[in-house]
């Protein structure tokens, strides 16, 4: 993949790893709500994503339109996930889980012992069900499967996934399809600090809840390895331009968690230089700010 | 709903995906598959709760009232 901007320095992030395979793009994207597999392929291809998800269901054996979205993706250079979308319980996600590494075997890609593991708890708030998530990701884990763990964001929920042997853990910013961005950074810096403590090389994913290229950005800004969003781009007024945005969004991200924000302060600092001035400053706080009110952000 | 046992004329009621389809007796994955118009590529297949390998298709054989499971990927998140 070629940097967006030719005339950025020569920064070249670390690769994404996940489990046994690594990827330049830090952004995976979702297939699904599009209007037409055309656009879903367009956007997929804006956003320079290696890794589409995707759901099993059932064939339908008699008004099959015959077009199947695979036919409008270049599965040379893309990794189908498949999910467990629609799993309530463990063994309901084990299955579907089955089923989707078949379906990847029967197309001979490369890689195929893979699942994003979703296993809600209620159906109107779409919200993960944690309990039956650890269950399932330690049969998957057991059954050859990587797991990638879609689950909320509770640090400690967010470690047991991983002792039990999932290759990315992979915290909700915020309800599915809710746009409401990363709503507790303070749980997914404890997550990031805490999975990565001795493991500096384990990927947290957030997924879920990306709204649009800032929240994608913070979610890289605040630790987080990728993002993994769908309705952002599908569900906005040209996805294949919000798919470009979240992708230049993840280089932006990733560059400036790279680079390392700056101290906030409670007060202002003149970037201009004091000494010189024609006239006296006017103003107190000024005077006293000195050393004061610094907000160390990490 | 249906026999229990292949019908005169040879052919036996199956489930699948829910919906009843009518099969030679002894019909095969992949037989069903051509009669339904599926390709092999692309798609798992379930019998009675356990994954039919695609390298198998043409030698599992199907029985009457078995319950059959065909999926394929469809976009998700």
């Amino acid at each position: 993949m070629e940097q967006s901007s030719d005339a950025g320095p020569a920064i070249a992030p670390d690769l994404l790893r996940i489990g046994s395979q690594q990827f330049q793009s830090r952004l995976l994207m979702g297939s699904g709500r599009f209007e037409s597999f055309e656009l879903m392929a367009a956007a997929v291809a804006a956003s320079a994503a290696e890794v589409v998800t995707f759901a099993v269901r059932r064939e339908r054996l008699y008004d099959s339109s015959g077009r199947n979205l695979l036919d409008f993706l270049d599965l040379q250079n893309l990794k189908l996930l498949p999910n467990t979308s629609g799993a309530y319980d463990a063994a309901a996600a084990v299955r579907l889980a089955r089923m989707g590494r078949e379906i990847l075997r029967s197309l001979e890609v490369p890689v195929d012992n893979w699942v994003k593991l979703e296993v809600l708890g209620d159906s109107r708030t779409l919200l993960p069900d944690p309990i039956e998530t650890l269950r399932a990701t330690e049969l998957l884990v057991a059954d050859g499967f990587e797991v990638l763990c879609y689950t909320s964001d509770d640090p400690i929920l967010a470690r047991r996934l991983k002792a039990a042997g999932a290759v990315s853990v992979m915290p909700a910013g915020s309800p599915i399809g809710s746009g409401l961005g990363v709503l507790n950074p303070h749980n997914l810096q404890t997550i990031v600090a805490d999975l990565k403590a001795t493991d500096p090389d384990f990927p947290v994913i957030v997924d879920a809840g990306i709204g649009t290229a800032s929240d994608a950005a913070l979610a890289l800004e605040l630790g987080a390895d990728a993002v993994l969003l769908n309705s952002a781009v599908a569900r906005a007024g040209d996805p294949v331009k919000m798919a470009w945005a979240m992708r230049l969004a993840v280089e932006a991200g990733i560059a400036a968690r790279a680079a390392g924000r700056m101290g906030k302060s409670r007060f202002a600092s003149a970037s201009s230089p004091e000494i010189g001035l024609l006239t006296s400053p006017v103003g107190v706080v000024s005077r006293i700010s000195e050393g004061l009110g610094k907000v160390k952000d990490n | 709903m249906s026999t229990s046992q292949p019908d005169s004329v040879g052919t036996m009621p199956v489930l699948v995906n829910e919906q009843r389809v009518d099969l030679p007796a002894g019909a095969t994955v992949q037989q069903l598959l051509l009669q339904l118009g599926l390709p092999r590529r692309g798609l798992a297949v379930e019998v009675n709760g356990e994954i039919v390998p695609q390298r198998s298709f043409d030698e599992r054989r199907l029985f009457v009232d078995d319950r059959i499971e065909v999926v394929s990927l469809v976009g998700g998140g």
